[in-house]
């Protein structure tokens, strides 16, 4: 009897899941997709990196496009400024501390279509430790079928960081408290 | 003061490079740990590193230097008053020490030109990168940097610890020679 349960369970939740959510995986072996930051140097000009090593996958179902999820993983020693000294500098205690935390994550908890194409995605981002739910302004960028027999779908978001939210106070004066994240992603069709 | 080393007296030469040495190495000692430490806008944090850098070419220049001085004109052997035990630790501590040297003026080359930039000296000359692809290159180069110049100053202590013993406890000549006495 006990043995028969375990089946029964994984039939009912394929019997009863929706057949429309899709699930795409992150293009990040072809490079589709970007994690890239910026943060004024000063206050006079923006300087822009990027994490190099992530991977990540989101469900998305035009029907219902409020049950999205979205999950990214990040591996922060991929830090990449293109400078190799000051990347060193933020992999250190002053900044992200990749020893202790070589990882950051984000796992979305809300998805809300605005009109237009727009979108808000609201999650939990874990960084240097912290974890704090934040806004992402979602854009659609578009959907549809790729050259080479797959189907992709793609998707522009930013949003702002207070770096002191995250436990990360290393002073770079007045204009350069909060850092931009520009995320651009490609999903794959599962 | 004669410039070679003879069979009992180091020469001129080789005592300006050992001293001048020794102070290159407590300068970029201090300098390294106080350059690290400092706020962004603090007028030395770019100016720091720089001076930190030049002052490195130039004593790897002196220790190649040093080394082909050391081939030209071997130094005295050590004084007939010295035991083995003392003679074995005192050579295994002066090639360790210039290992080590090399060891953390190479890491710290390869911190600096991880990305492929070049070491400026003073502004003046360019040390171009060479090694680029190490995976990780700038944290491993700046963890060996680091803690190879922690194991450095140890030596660099026994090193003056075992003078200092010669000079006070056996009243011998070995530091007294160090100054081309």
């Amino acid at each position: 009897m006990k043995k028969l349960v375990f089946p029964l369970l994984l039939l009912s939740l394929t019997a009863f899941s929706p057949a429309q959510a899709a699930d795409y995986v992150l293009d990040t072996k072809g490079a589709h997709a970007f994690i890239q930051f910026r943060i004024k140097h000063l206050g006079y000009s923006w300087l822009y990196g990027r994490f190099n090593d992530f991977d990540g996958k989101f469900s998305y179902d035009e029907a219902k496009p409020d049950a999205s999820t979205v999950e990214i993983n990040i591996r922060t020693t991929s830090i990449d400024s293109n400078h190799a000294e000051r990347d060193k500098h933020l992999r250190d205690k002053d900044f992200l501390n990749v020893r202790k935390f070589p990882t950051a994550k984000f796992v979305s908890t809300a998805f809300t279509e605005q009109g237009n194409g727009k979108a808000l995605l609201r999650g939990k981002l874990t960084l240097h430790g912290v974890t704090k739910e934040i806004d992402i302004d979602v854009e659609h960028i578009g959907a549809g079928p790729d050259p080479w027999g797959g189907e992709r779908r793609g998707f522009f978001g930013t949003t702002t960081l207070v770096l002191k939210d995250f436990g990360i106070d290393f002073d770079l004066g007045p204009a350069s408290r909060e850092v931009y994240l520009d995320l651009s992603v490609e999903g794959i069709k599962q | 003061m004669q410039l070679r080393n003879d069979a009992k007296r180091y020469g001129l030469i080789a005592v300006l490079l050992h001293w001048l040495v020794a102070l290159a190495v407590f300068g970029l000692f201090g300098l390294g740990l106080w350059m690290t430490s400092l706020t962004y806008y603090d007028p030395w944090y770019r100016d720091g590193p720089a001076l930190h850098k030049s002052i490195g070419v130039l004593l790897f220049a002196t220790m190649i230097l040093r080394l082909i001085w050391r081939w030209l004109s071997p130094p005295p052997p050590a004084l007939s008053s010295h035991n083995p035990l003392e003679r074995l630790a005192a050579k295994a501590v002066h090639l360790l020490l210039y290992l080590l040297l090399f060891a953390v003026m190479i890491s710290g080359y390869l911190i600096s030109t991880a990305d492929g930039r070049a070491v400026e000296v003073f502004g003046l000359l360019s040390i171009p990168a060479t090694l680029t692809s190490i995976p990780e290159q700038e944290d491993i180069a700046g963890a060996v940097h680091l803690y190879l110049a922690i194991g450095l100053i140890g030596l660099v202590v026994l090193h003056a610890a075992g003078a200092l013993k010669h000079h006070f406890l056996d009243r011998d000549n070995t530091l007294k020679r160090m100054f081309g006495l």
